[in-house]
């Protein structure tokens, strides 16, 4: 039996993972780092691969920003206030300054020059960018002429994608993102209670069922003209849990390269149907398990941070309070220069990710040895959260994390899984993130992992953490995330702790 | 013969790409409709444009002073079932 990082065969150009109903994680289609990118065509790496939200890889090391020009919106979904506007809140739709196509374009510009990993600029929102032509499309315009070395995205509720595929084809966008929650105009009606179309309100199944033909009919579209689309869809318990595996194949066969499943956040601070309503997210496992069933016929994102529609930084961090209108007023920013130190930059990370895939490629090729005591028995999968911030290595102290990564260590290989929110429990008033201590909070999102791998952690964490069930280990700081995963993975099996959760008799191990 | 918009308006924007008459501007903390310019649509449409893409309950008032979109309408959320919320968000 090999312990490896997942890696599987190369697939010829052109053939995207066509490998349906394998158990477990078929080819190209789980979240591993090197599958999700590696399996695809050349012609889509090449777009993807510095790009944060389109390859898992990638969100280590380069940065995406948005710009919140596009406030007006064309359909009402049950997961999203209009109302709601805070600085402490980090979720889609939310934004703290609306922007001017001029403000947005100084404003990248001071990003792209202070933050030269920041590859890709997206508009999503804070309402539909395509409810909002004029201003998506002029901030578009705009950037592609005055700094081409940016990538441009847009994420779209696809009510008005048909009517933009044009426009969107003429500018410097090879990305784009449709929400499709459903397929069923009687689901929609239970997410989408109205949509604005041909100057009326138009409410329910109606309403739902014109929604549904535009998304599939822009996706279409899209793929034509061969822009890549990723297809985000927020999980709903009750709702459309089961339905959005029909929706993951049928978007797959469509072309979409990509599938986001999220989880619905509904609070009922929110202000929200689903929070006022009291409908229940979903947790982790139930996210996992979805992600898992889709997996089999489709590429899935797992690493998505919902991001808010003005965020600015790595995907997991938020630095827009950098870069405010008052902010970047003061900065002089000289782009010509700023883009010869980008090309420095992402060159150098290139690099570095190059030398990475080579020494997987080896690693790949090693035969681990195992423990006899090991043989014959079917070994338990070990779920193992990591703190990082960025690089692809666990760099980050334990008590400074407010999120985890996890990633899955099994008898096949090392795979990641999802990132955990740090849960600070925030009501927007003073004493936010403190209502909790912050241990409390990190143990809690950590629930179902039993290693915990950091750069350092102090003694208090450590032994609340032992307490939890769940090993600390700081003995890996620096190193690169998927081989530190994998040697402890084959300590455990070394030190024979995982024979006793194999045993039929499935008691917890005391660590 | 005008509709108007009170200070719940959320300067969306929504309304002022969609007012066949340009009866809407931005005003000092919210978009404000211009009686002399407001048609209510009658004509162009069937249903007052603004009204009808507006997210907000509330925030757009008939000539009589009634909101063509009261609360419950648009997001689905019974009115006393929204107060009980903010009720117990307060007491926490």
């Amino acid at each position: 039996m090999d312990l490896t990082v997942l890696d599987s065969d190369p697939v010829s150009e052109g053939e995207i993972a066509t490998e349906t109903d394998v158990k477990g994680c078929s080819a190209g289609a789980c979240g591993s780092t090197d599958d999700q990118v590696s399996q695809l065509p050349e012609s889509i790496r090449e777009k993807v691969q510095n790009h944060p939200c389109y390859s898992e890889e990638a969100h280590h090391y380069f940065a995406r920003m948005h710009v919140a020009v596009a406030p007006a919106c064309n359909i009402q979904c049950h997961y999203c206030n209009r109302k709601y506007d805070c600085a402490n809140e980090s979720r889609p739709g939310v934004v703290s300054e609306l922007l001017t196509p001029d403000e947005a374009v100084m404003k990248t510009k001071a990003v792209a020059a202070n933050i030269p990993q920041m590859t890709v600029l997206g508009i999503a929102g804070p309402g539909d960018p395509l409810a909002n032509p004029e201003k998506t499309f002029d901030t578009f315009r705009r950037l592609s002429a005055e700094a081409p070395d940016i990538k441009l995205c847009v994420s779209t509720n696809g009510l008005a994608l048909p009517d933009s595929v044009d426009e969107l084809s003429k500018h410097n966008i090879d990305h784009v993102t449709i929400t499709i929650n459903t397929l069923d105009p009687k689901i929609g009606a239970q997410i989408h209670p109205w949509i604005y179309w041909n100057n009326r309100r138009i409410y329910g199944e109606k309403g739902a069922k014109i929604l549904i033909a535009q998304q599939q009919k822009g996706l279409e579209m899209l793929v034509d003209r061969g822009i890549l689309v990723k297809v985000n869809s927020v999980l709903i318990p009750g709702v459309n849990d089961e339905h959005l595996k029909e929706v993951s194949r049928t978007v797959k066969s469509k072309g979409a390269f990509l599938h986001n499943v999220m989880p619905l956040i509904a609070e009922a601070e929110h202000g929200t149907f689903y929070g006022v309503m009291g409908q229940r997210s979903p947790d982790a496992e139930e996210l996992q398990d979805l992600q898992d069933a889709c997996a089999g016929d489709m590429n899935m994102m797992r690493h998505c941070r919902q991001c808010r529609a003005d965020a600015v930084g790595l995907l997991g961090e938020d630095r827009g309070s950098e870069f405010t209108l008052d902010k970047i007023a003061k900065m002089d920013i000289d782009y010509d220069a700023a883009m010869k130190v980008r090309a420095v930059v992402h060159a150098g990370i290139a690099e570095e990710l190059a030398e990475k895939e080579e020494k997987k490629a080896r690693i790949a090729g090693v035969v681990v040895p195992q423990s006899d005591s090991s043989q014959g028995l079917d070994l338990p999968p070990v779920l193992m959260a990591v703190a990082t911030s960025g690089g692809g290595v666990i760099n980050k102290h334990f008590g400074h994390a407010t999120e985890f990564l996890v990633y899955e260590a099994s008898t096949k290989g090392v795979r990641f899984i999802s990132h955990r929110k740090v849960d600070q429990f925030c009501i927007g008033d003073d004493e936010c993130g403190e209502k909790e201590s912050a241990l409390a909070g990190s143990i809690r999102s950590l629930q179902g992992c039993e290693v915990v791998l950091c750069s350092k952690i102090g003694y208090e964490p450590w032994e609340q953490l032992e307490n939890a069930g769940i090993q600390p280990n700081g003995e890996h700081a620096m190193e690169p995330i998927e081989e530190a995963i994998q040697s402890v993975y084959q300590e455990m099996i070394d030190s024979g702790k995982l024979n006793e959760t194999a045993q039929p008799m499935e008691e917890s191990v005391s660590a | 013969m005008s509709l108007e918009i009170v200070e719940s308006c959320v300067n969306c924007w929504a309304c002022i790409d969609v007012c066949p008459s340009e009866a809407i501007a931005m005003g000092d903390t919210h978009f404000v409709i211009s009686a002399k310019k407001c048609t209510e649509c009658d004509g162009d449409y069937a249903d007052p444009q603004c009204a009808s893409i507006c997210p907000i309950e509330s925030a757009i008032l008939d000539a009589e002073g009634m909101p063509l979109n009261p609360p419950g309408s648009l997001t689905g959320i019974p009115p006393e079932r929204m107060e009980a919320a903010i009720k117990e968000i307060q007491l926490r």
